[in-house]
């Protein structure tokens, strides 16, 4: 068992408090010099600038899903796997995961993420398994997991309709946006109310229908913000194989690995910046078809 | 059964509960609708039961498969698994090369499809199980046309699944045990007699109304 995950709320972020020198909450006036930020960003930003020769290198993608099915040819090494499941008080822990994928899903977007980033270090957090009464309370932990883990960009080509999970899910969205974990949500394909996707601190992903992985539109009509590639994708699948797919969960992990990919070439970006990034190198924004 | 407990049975039947032959109707017009709409071999419904935490292979359409109809699997793996707990819809070609799902499927349809879409049946915030639509036409690429349409489209099915899912669960409950099933066996007996002994009863069950009532 690797760690506990019984608390409820997020957990605050303690790493700025020994930063003392750091204004938290107001400036004064003698502090303002002492913020001083570089623009990591050019006069222009273009896809050459944002991601041209990336590859990924040195950026951490986490895989929240079904779990990726270990060493397959499309998705390679895994640099960590764990699988969230309820322990016998119905705490979620998070153990090793020796399984790998239960349905095929989570490989298929950590393959879509190779396939774009392919130094990227991919990490596997499995939150399917745990029946389904446990699905709420596993993709919360799940969550919780990847965001206190650090990991650069977490993909998360799934949501609930749970009005309940709603609230949490969206204190663990902000709290990622604030630590520089970049959440990348799949949109729902269908017209219902669901989370995390919704929230403005994650990046929202649904389909356009071109065969470029690398092509992505930025939506002047938000909540969903970015269209990528998500019909007829050729992607890895359980026993080594792959198959074609259609859904936002595929169009995802184009962004999560073009998110990768800017990371790499420009650490350091914060959330904020890598939309601003992605909106500025959209197709219909800015960037080259 | 006497006639006047029928009587009581069918009117509660006509105006209020859906009979387990209408919802019997109403699934295998699902899967015959979604079949047709997109041209598909075959369609199935798996409806979520929540108490055995398993989905159960409700209906199918399109295939001699009829006595497969009852069978369960876990509620948490596999495709259909998948699209219950993520709550989303998918459509996969290929599936056959999918070795576990190839068993699944065959093992509860006995028929393994080239291509599925399956989509999850939201009722509000609960998933009410999944439908899946088997081996379309690969006449084209598929669009996000047909992804709205097949989310409309459950969408709909969902919205007629829990009308009757709701009328289903209260007539089991007057079927059953519980307060709710007492006044209705009372109800049924009073309807059961005739002449001066329902009128003795009626006017008894009026007295407990004035001693019970405000």
């Amino acid at each position: 068992m690797i760690e506990f995950l019984a608390h409820a709320a997020a957990e605050d972020d303690d790493e700025h408090e020994d930063e003392e020198d750091l204004p938290a909450w107001s400036l004064p006036k003698t502090a303002a010099d002492r913020i001083s930020i570089d623009n990591p960003l050019p006069e222009r930003v273009d896809k050459e600038w944002a991601l041209g020769g990336a590859t990924g290198k040195g950026v951490k993608v986490c895989i929240l899903d079904s779990g990726v099915e270990f060493g397959h040819p499309l998705v390679g090494d895994l640099a960590g796997a764990v699988a969230i499941t309820l322990d016998e008080d119905g705490d979620p822990v998070a153990e090793e995961d020796t399984e790998g994928d239960l349905c095929g899903h989570g490989t298929a977007c950590a393959g879509v993420v190779r396939s774009i980033a392919p130094e990227a270090e991919i990490y596997s957090v499995r939150v399917l398994g745990a029946g389904f009464s446990g699905s709420g309370p596993v993709l919360l932990a799940g969550l919780r997991w990847a965001v206190s883990q650090g990991y650069d960009v977490v993909n998360m080509s799934l949501s609930t309709t749970k009005r309940q999970f709603g609230e949490v899910l969206h204190e663990l969205a902000d709290n990622a946006y604030f630590r520089g974990t970049m959440l990348v949500a799949s949109a729902h394909n269908m017209p219902v109310e669901s989370y995390p996707w919704r929230f403005s601190s994650v990046l929202s992903v649904g389909s356009h229908e071109e065969d470029d992985p690398l092509l992505y539109f930025a939506n002047p009509d938000p909540p969903v913000e970015f269209f990528a590639r998500g019909v007829d994708v050729e992607v890895a699948w359980i026993g080594g194989e792959s198959i074609t797919a259609t859904g936002n969960s595929f169009a995802t992990p184009c962004i999560s690995g073009i998110t990768a990919l800017v990371l790499s070439k420009h650490p350091g970006l914060t959330p904020f910046q890598v939309k601003t990034v992605l909106y500025l190198t959209s197709a219909n924004v800015g960037g080259s078809r | 059964m006497t006639d006047g407990a029928g009587r009581f049975e069918s009117a509660v039947a006509a105006g209020v509960l859906a009979s387990e032959e209408q919802f019997a109707r109403l699934l295998r017009s699902i899967v015959e609708v979604a079949r047709a709409i997109f041209g598909a071999k075959a369609s199935s419904v798996f409806l979520f039961d929540t108490e055995a935490d398993e989905l159960v292979f409700a209906a199918v359409a399109g295939d001699e498969e009829q006595h497969l109809v009852g069978r369960r699997m876990p509620s948490s793996k596999g495709i259909a698994g998948w699209v219950l707990s993520s709550r989303t819809p998918l459509v996969l070609d290929d599936v056959q090369k999918d070795p576990r799902h190839a068993r699944d499927v065959a093992a509860s349809t006995g028929y393994v499809p080239k291509g599925m879409m399956a989509v999850p049946l939201l009722d509000d915030e609960e998933v009410l199980g999944v439908l899946q639509v088997l081996d379309r036409p690969q006449r084209s690429r598929f669009s996000l046309q047909e992804m709205d349409l097949l989310g409309m489209f459950a969408n709909q099915a969902a919205i007629a699944l829990s009308l009757l899912m709701s009328a289903r669960r209260a007539r089991q409950a007057l079927e059953g045990a519980g307060d709710t099933a007492a006044v209705a066996k009372l109800a049924a007996a009073v309807e059961a007699l005739e002449g001066a002994r329902r009128e003795s009863a009626t006017s008894l069950i009026s007295d407990l109304a004035r001693v019970l009532g405000p």
